[in-house]
C-alpha cells in the first residue's frame, strides 16, 4: 500500500472548480513531483493536503488512516509537514530556534516546567538543541546557528525552511517550489540536498516545481495538473515525452 | 552553547539592575535623602513597572496591541482589596494576608484575562486593538456599580445601590460603587514591590526562554507556519494573554494596598493608563524586557522632577517622550552611540595599553 493515497479530491471556491477529481498515490521513500502552469491548482492541492483548506470531495488516506477533513495541527502530528512557496520564516528567532519550534511536539515539557527550570526543561533542552543541530548540520546550517532567521541569505532561508519542516519527524514532505528564486547553483546544491535528505532520513518527498532540470533530475514519479485536472501522470521521463504535457507548458502551435 | 550564556548575561544584568537600584534606593532611604515626594513613588514605580513587563508579554512577545491593560490592573486591584477588607480583623498576619491577596488578585485577573482572551484573541491588529480597549472600559464601569457588603448573615453583592443590598444593621459596606473601597490595609512596601517585580520578570524571561514562549514568538511571526509545524494556536495566545493579565492583577494588588482609598477612575483604570503603559513598553523597545523596566521608572519618575516647571511640566514630559523616542530608534543617533559607547571606549583603552 502506498504511503499517501489521494482519490478523487476536489475543492471549489463559490463556482469556481479550482481542483477536480485528483488522483495520486506516493509509494513510500520516493520522490514526486507535482507540475503543471501557473494556476493550476498545484498549491491548492498542497492546502488540501495539510488542512489549510477543506476539500468539498475525495478523500486523503495517509499511512492507512483517512485524514480528510482534519486540521492543520493535527495533520502535521499525523505526519505530513511542508515548505511555503513564499518563504514562512520566524523571521525573529534564531536559526536554531527555528529549528527547535519544529521539534516542539516531541519535546513536550509543560509550561510550568519551563517557567520554573524543572529537571525536565533541562533535559529536553539538551536533546533538543542536539537534535536541532544534527538537523542543522545536514543543512549546512550548523555554522549560523545563532543568526536571526532573517539575516540568512535567500538559499539558506529555504533550506532552514525544510530543516524546520524536518524536525516534526513527518512520514511525508511537501515542498512547494523549493527552487523558486534560486540561481543555477544553489539549485544544483538544493537538489543534491533532497536527495540527500530522502536517502539519509529514508524521507518521502512530493514536490512542486517549475525548474524543469531539477523535476527532471530528481524526480522519479510526476503528476501534471493543468486547470485543475491531471493531464498526465507516470514516470518522469515518459511523461515530460508527453504531447499533451509540452502543449500544456510550451502552448499550441 | 555561546547563545545561552549570552542571554544568560543579558538576564542577570536585568536582575542585576532591578537589585542595584533596590539597594540604592534602601542606602538613600536609610540616610535620609530620599524626600518623602520620592519615597511616594517608590511603590508606583514597581506597579508600573510590573505593569510595563506584563504588557511587554502581549505586546512584544505575543505581537498583538491590547490597550485593556489598566482593566486587567483594576481586577486585581479591586479583588485584592475586597479580600483584605474581609479579612482585616480576622487577626490574620498582614504579610501573609498580602501574599494571599496578591495571589487571588492574580488569578481572577488571570481568569478575567482567559474569558476575554478567548473572543478577542480572534481578531487580530487593529480590531483585537479597539475591542480591548472597549474591554478595559467594561471593566472599569462594572466596578463603579459594583457595591459588595458583609453582615452576620455572610458577604452581599449588587449592582444597583448600597440599600439594595438589605444589610442588617450590624453589616457594614465595603465596596460602595463609584467611591470604591475606603481603608484598604496599607501593605504594600516597596521591598515586596521588587520582589514581585523580580519574580515576575524570572517568570516573563523564562517563559520566553522556553518551549511554549517560543511558540508564542513562532505564531508572533508567522501563523500559517506555526500551524504547519503542528502548534495550537489558540492554546498559546491564550496562555500567553492569561499570563500578561494575571500579572496586572499582581500590580495592581501592590496598587490598591498603597492608597487609603481605591476608586476606578479613568486616571487609574482608564484607557489614559492603559496607553501610559504603552509608552513606557515602546520607549522601552517593544519585545525588549529591561527596556521597558527602564522606560517605565524614568518615566514614573520624570513628571515628578519636572513639577518646578508647573504649568510647562506636561509640555516639557513630551517633549522629553520625543527626544527619548528618537534617542531609542533614530538610525543615525543609534549608529553615534555604537560608535562612542561605554562598551567600545574601554575596549579601545584596553587595546591601547596591549599596544603599550
Amino acid at each position: 500500500m502506498a504511503l499517501l493515497d489521494v482519490t478523487g479530491l476536489g475543492i471549489s471556491f463559490g463556482g469556481l472548480r479550482a481542483v477536480d477529481n485528483f488522483d495520486i498515490h506516493i509509494e513510500k521513500g520516493s520522490l514526486y513531483g507535482l507540475i503543471g502552469p501557473n494556476g493550476a491548482g498545484k498549491t491548492t492541492v498542497f492546502n488540501m493536503l495539510t488542512g489549510v483548506y477543506k476539500p468539498t470531495d475525495g478523500t486523503i488516506v495517509l499511512d492507512g488512516e483517512n485524514i480528510t477533513g482534519k486540521k492543520a495541527i493535527q495533520i502535521n502530528r499525523d505526519g505530513i509537514a511542508r515548505t511555503f512557496q513564499n518563504i514562512r520564516l520566524f523571521k525573529e528567532l534564531s536559526v536554531i530556534d527555528n529549528v527547535k519550534v519544529g521539534l516542539h511536539n516531541d519535546y513536550a515539557y509543560s509550561t510550568l516546567a519551563g517557567i520554573f527550570r524543572l529537571p525536565s526543561y533541562y533535559r529536553q533542552e539538551k536533546a533538543m538543541n542536539e537534535k536541532a543541530m544534527e538537523i542543522l548540520k545536514v543543512f549546512d546550517l550548523d555554522g549560523e546557528y545563532d543568526y536571526l532567521a532573517s539575516n540568512l541569505p535567500y538559499g539558506k532561508q529555504r533550506k532552514l525552511e525544510i530543516a524546520r519542516a524536518l524536525a516534526t519527524d513527518p512520514k511525508l514532505l511537501l515542498l512547494d517550489e523549493p527552487a523558486a528564486g534560486m540561481n543555477p547553483n544553489e539549485t544544483k546544491e538544493l537538489m543534491e540536498t533532497i536527495q540527500l535528505i530522502r536517502d539519509k532520513f529514508d524521507m518521502t518527498i512530493l514536490l512542486i516545481e517549475h525548474d524543469m532540470k531539477l523535476v527532471a533530475g530528481i524526480c522519479e514519479k510526476l503528476t501534471v495538473l493543468n486547470f485543475g485536472q491531471v493531464l498526465a501522470q507516470g514516470d518522469t521521463s515518459e511523461v515530460l515525452k508527453n504531447p499533451e504535457v509540452i502543449k500544456a507548458y510550451l502552448g499550441d502551435d | 552553547m555561546k547563545n545561552m550564556s549570552k542571554q544568560l548575561k543579558s538576564n542577570l544584568i536585568t536582575y542585576g539592575i532591578v537589585i542595584v537600584f533596590y539597594l540604592l534606593m534602601m542606602i538613600l532611604k536609610g540616610t535620609g535623602n530620599l524626600s518623602s515626594l520620592y519615597r511616594g513613588l517608590l511603590v508606583p514605580i514597581c506597579v508600573y513597572t510590573i505593569m510595563a513587563v506584563s504588557l511587554n508579554l502581549t505586546v512584544g512577545i505575543l505581537g498583538e496591541l491590547s490597550l485593556g491593560h489598566a482593566g486587567f490592573m483594576c481586577v486585581g486591584a479591586f479583588t485584592s482589596a475586597l479580600f483584605s477588607m474581609l479579612l482585616r480583623d480576622s487577626g490574620m498576619n498582614s504579610i501573609v494576608r498580602f501574599i494571599i491577596a496578591i495571589l487571588l488578585g492574580a488569578l481572577v485577573a488571570a481568569l478575567a484575562g482567559v474569558i476575554i482572551g478567548i473572543p478577542v484573541l480572534r481578531l487580530k491588529g487593529d480590531y483585537l486593538a479597539i475591542v480591548t480597549l472597549a474591554f478595559g472600559e467594561i471593566i472599569k464601569n462594572v466596578v463603579n456599580v459594583l457595591y459588595v457588603g458583609r453582615d452576620s448573615n455572610g458577604v452581599h453583592v449588587s449592582f444597583k445601590d448600597a440599600a439594595s443590598l438589605n444589610l442588617l444593621p450590624d453589616g457594614e459596606v465595603i465596596v460602595k460603587g463609584p467611591q470604591g473601597i475606603t481603608g484598604t490595609p496599607n501593605d504594600s512596601t516597596f521591598t515586596i514591590g521588587i520582589i514581585m517585580l523580580i519574580i515576575v520578570l524570572f517568570v516573563v524571561i523564562n517563559f520566553v526562554n522556553s518551549r511554549s514562549g517560543r511558540a508564542v514568538m513562532a505564531i508572533r511571526d508567522n501563523r500559517i507556519a506555526a500551524e504547519s509545524v503542528g502548534i495550537n494556536i489558540s492554546k498559546f495566545k491564550l496562555m500567553a494573554f492569561a499570563i500578561s493579565a494575571s500579572m496586572a492583577g499582581a500590580a495592581g494588588a501592590l496598587y490598591a494596598h498603597n492608597l487609603a482609598t481605591l476608586n476606578a477612575l479613568p486616571k487609574n483604570f482608564g484607557y489614559n493608563m492603559s496607553i501610559m503603559i504603552l509608552v513606557y513598553v515602546v520607549l522601552g523597545g517593544i519585545g525588549n524586557i529591561r527596556g521597558s523596566v527602564i522606560a517605565a521608572t524614568i518615566l514614573t519618575v520624570l513628571p515628578e522632577l519636572l513639577r518646578g516647571f508647573s504649568d510647562y511640566r506636561m509640555l516639557i514630559y513630551s517633549v522629553v517622550l520625543i527626544a527619548l523616542m528618537l534617542f531609542n530608534w533614530s538610525p543615525k543617533i543609534l549608529d553615534f552611540r555604537s560608535k562612542y559607547s561605554v562598551k567600545n571606549w574601554i575596549s579601545k583603552k584596553r587595546d591601547n595599553k596591549e599596544e603599550v
